[in-house]
């Protein structure tokens, strides 16, 4: 015979609202990275979340360090020059061009045009190279994946124009104190042309892909706002600081390299939030690709390193092999380093990241003294704290994903 | 017209003209960093703290200094900043971090790296290496090989017995070995089957 016994259930009701009571204000401690996708490298995140909202965000970086302005006091200006390619690993050209410009300040050298303007060619390219991964990676985050295939393959086509100018597809090396390490192949700038040709009907198609798509607007503007105030207060630069629309481009504003000389825009833009940071990097390989343009027309003949500078860069290996006096020339080089005169410089490029800046002080000889680098990088996650509270946990992605940083350069 | 410096020495007259090959830069003795840099921001608007970074000089006197990299984002003129720290043995600046919240990176940075101690820093912890790491490694003294130390996970240290060790400066496995009789081949690394070398004859040929 079956019994029944009954149970008291109490008040359920009140029960599950004393729990919802109880829990309100409990707040959980998400770790982020360091190696997850949306970190872009080895970035780590302390989240702190109440729900799906953040509370505080600490980033905990340095897990890419490798102590280069140690290894740069023990090494001559030119062993330096690799060094340099594993900063902004996704633009290492830019990273080479800037470095180098820092020595030369330096050293009070004057590049000749040519030099010049295959360095002006290398940054746009680097910049284009290092937006379309950047763009690409973003459309990713924020659930775009298509984007990311149309310009990956857009930028395999220029490590291709890379490896025939440098030898190496990614850790290019290219220049040197006083010049560049070769003259450009035999027509490298028609297929950079050719290049440049292709790449404008991509960006449009990105364009018209990400600007008005639906998903993508809700998931990017009036996320992650950098204000004017703030962006200058915690010395953010690059394009996300043009994004804040603040009009800044060392390229218009301390030209080097002979920017001054080339025609272009720099967009900036109104709100400062994921999506005006995504337009400004659209628009800049616009306006890269018009400076390529330009500098493929006119390109001047002449030396592609600083002839005079005999102490500091290494002669061509067929005057090497065939002189005694630029033989001697080319082994003091090597030996000791390019000889720098003493003094101090600062100097900042601007890199597609931001502006990298290199402060160097020489005590002569051929061995930096001190070499400290300023990755803006660095600078960009270091606003983190300030941008995350407040946003949804699904934001950290577009927000990281907005910011461009690559940990490369912020870790050093 | 004056010059940045000499406004700036006009004001100040501990402020001293530093040489430079770049940019407008002076000296600043560190007691008076802070009434300078009000200055420098209120006043003549150099709104941006680029960066900062410390130096060991190495000099007789003081050793430690902190150069800084200011920006006027209007007139686009940059502004260098020295001081030096006056302590050898604890050297301590004050912390620009409330003006600029740049700094407060830039200061961990430099902490990390030298030792030197920001007075007023909201939360002046190691950055790039690790918590508990016992050394400066951007002072002079500091061997570009690294110093032994314990590893920064007390439980895999313990697990593991493994520790922070110096990187091989030599004898690295593409270097030949300092031995008597040393090949080529003992030296470098190769793939594929290295059973075999001039010593032992290759698997299935007669030595």
């Amino acid at each position: 015979m079956a019994t029944s016994t009954e149970i008291n259930l109490g008040d359920v009701g009140a029960r599950s609202a004393a729990y919802a009571e109880e829990m309100q204000g409990e707040h959980m401690t998400l770790n982020v990275g360091p190696s997850h996708p949306t970190t872009h490298g080895v970035l780590r995140l302390l989240i702190e979340l109440d729900g799906d909202r953040v509370i505080k965000c600490e980033p905990v970086i340095g897990y890419l360090h490798r102590g280069d302005e140690k290894i740069a006091e023990n090494m001559t200006y030119n062993q330096f020059v690799p060094y340099t390619d594993r900063l902004d690993y996704l633009a290492p050209l830019a990273n080479n061009v800037a470095y180098a410009i820092a020595v030369e300040k330096l050293a009070k050298l004057e590049m000749p045009p040519r030099c010049q303007a295959i360095r002006v060619i290398c940054c746009e390219l680097a910049r284009i190279s290092s937006h379309l991964l950047g763009i690409g990676v973003f459309g990713m985050d924020a659930g775009a994946w298509t984007i990311f295939m149309y310009t990956f393959t857009q930028r395999e086509k220029l490590y291709t124009l890379f490896e025939e100018l440098t030898g190496a597809r990614f850790t290019t090396s290219y220049t040197r104190i006083g010049g560049v390490a070769r003259d450009m192949p035999d027509g490298w700038l028609g297929r950079v042309n050719k290049f440049c040709q292709d790449v404008l009907p991509v960006i449009d198609e990105v364009d018209k892909l990400l600007t008005r798509n639906k998903i993508f607007l809700q998931r990017t503007e009036g996320i992650g706002v950098i204000t004017k105030e703030d962006a200058l207060a915690y010395g953010i630069t690059g394009a996300n600081l043009r994004a804040a629309g603040i009009e800044a481009d060392l390229r218009k504003d301390n030209p080097y390299c002979g920017y001054e000389h080339y025609d272009f825009e720099v967009p900036i833009g109104t709100r400062g939030d994921c999506f005006d940071r995504y337009l400004v990097r659209l628009e800049e390989m616009r306006q890269s690709v018009r400076i390529v343009r330009q500098a493929i027309e006119k390109m001047p003949e002449g030396p592609w390193y600083a002839e005079s500078a005999k102490k500091i860069f290494a002669p061509p290996k067929s005057k090497v092999l065939s002189s005694m006096e630029e033989l001697i020339q080319n082994f003091m080089i090597v030996t000791e380093g390019p000889q720098i005169p003493p003094g101090e410089v600062y100097f900042e490029a601007e890199n597609p990241k931001g502006a990298l800046g290199f402060y160097i002080v020489s005590k002569g000889g051929g061995v930096p003294y001190r070499l400290h680098i300023k990755g803006p990088s660095f600078v960009s996650l270091g606003i983190l704290p300030k941008i995350m509270p407040g946003h949804l946990l699904t934001d950290i992605t577009c927000i990281l994903g907005s910011l461009d940083f690559v940990l490369g350069e912020c870790d050093r | 017209m004056d010059t940045l410096v000499d406004t700036l020495k006009a004001k100040f007259n501990f402020v001293t003209p530093r040489a430079s090959s770049d940019t407008e830069a002076v000296n600043v003795p560190a007691e008076n960093l802070l009434a300078f840099a009000h200055y420098l921001r209120d006043e003549l608007g150099y709104d941006m703290l680029l960066d900062l970074c410390g130096v060991d000089w190495d000099v007789a006197g003081l050793r430690f200094g902190v150069v800084y990299q200011f920006y006027h984002s209007g007139k686009k003129t940059y502004l260098r900043v020295a001081t030096l720290a006056p302590d050898n043995m604890a050297p301590a600046v004050p912390s620009l971090a409330a003006l600029w919240p740049s700094a407060d990176w830039h200061e961990r940075e430099a902490y990390d790296m030298f030792g030197i101690q920001f007075v007023g820093h909201p939360n002046l912890k190691r950055i790039l290496m690790w918590d508990g790491y016992e050394f400066y490694p951007l002072r002079k003294e500091f061997p570009l090989a690294g110093i032994e130390s314990e590893l920064p996970a007390a439980d895999t240290a313990e697990a593991t017995n493994a520790k922070v060790i110096a990187a091989p400066m030599m004898g690295g496995p593409f270097n030949a070995k300092n031995e008597e009789h040393h090949h080529m081949s003992s030296a470098e690394p190769r793939a594929g089957d290295q059973s075999w070398t001039e010593d032992k004859p290759k698997p299935g040929q007669k030595g």
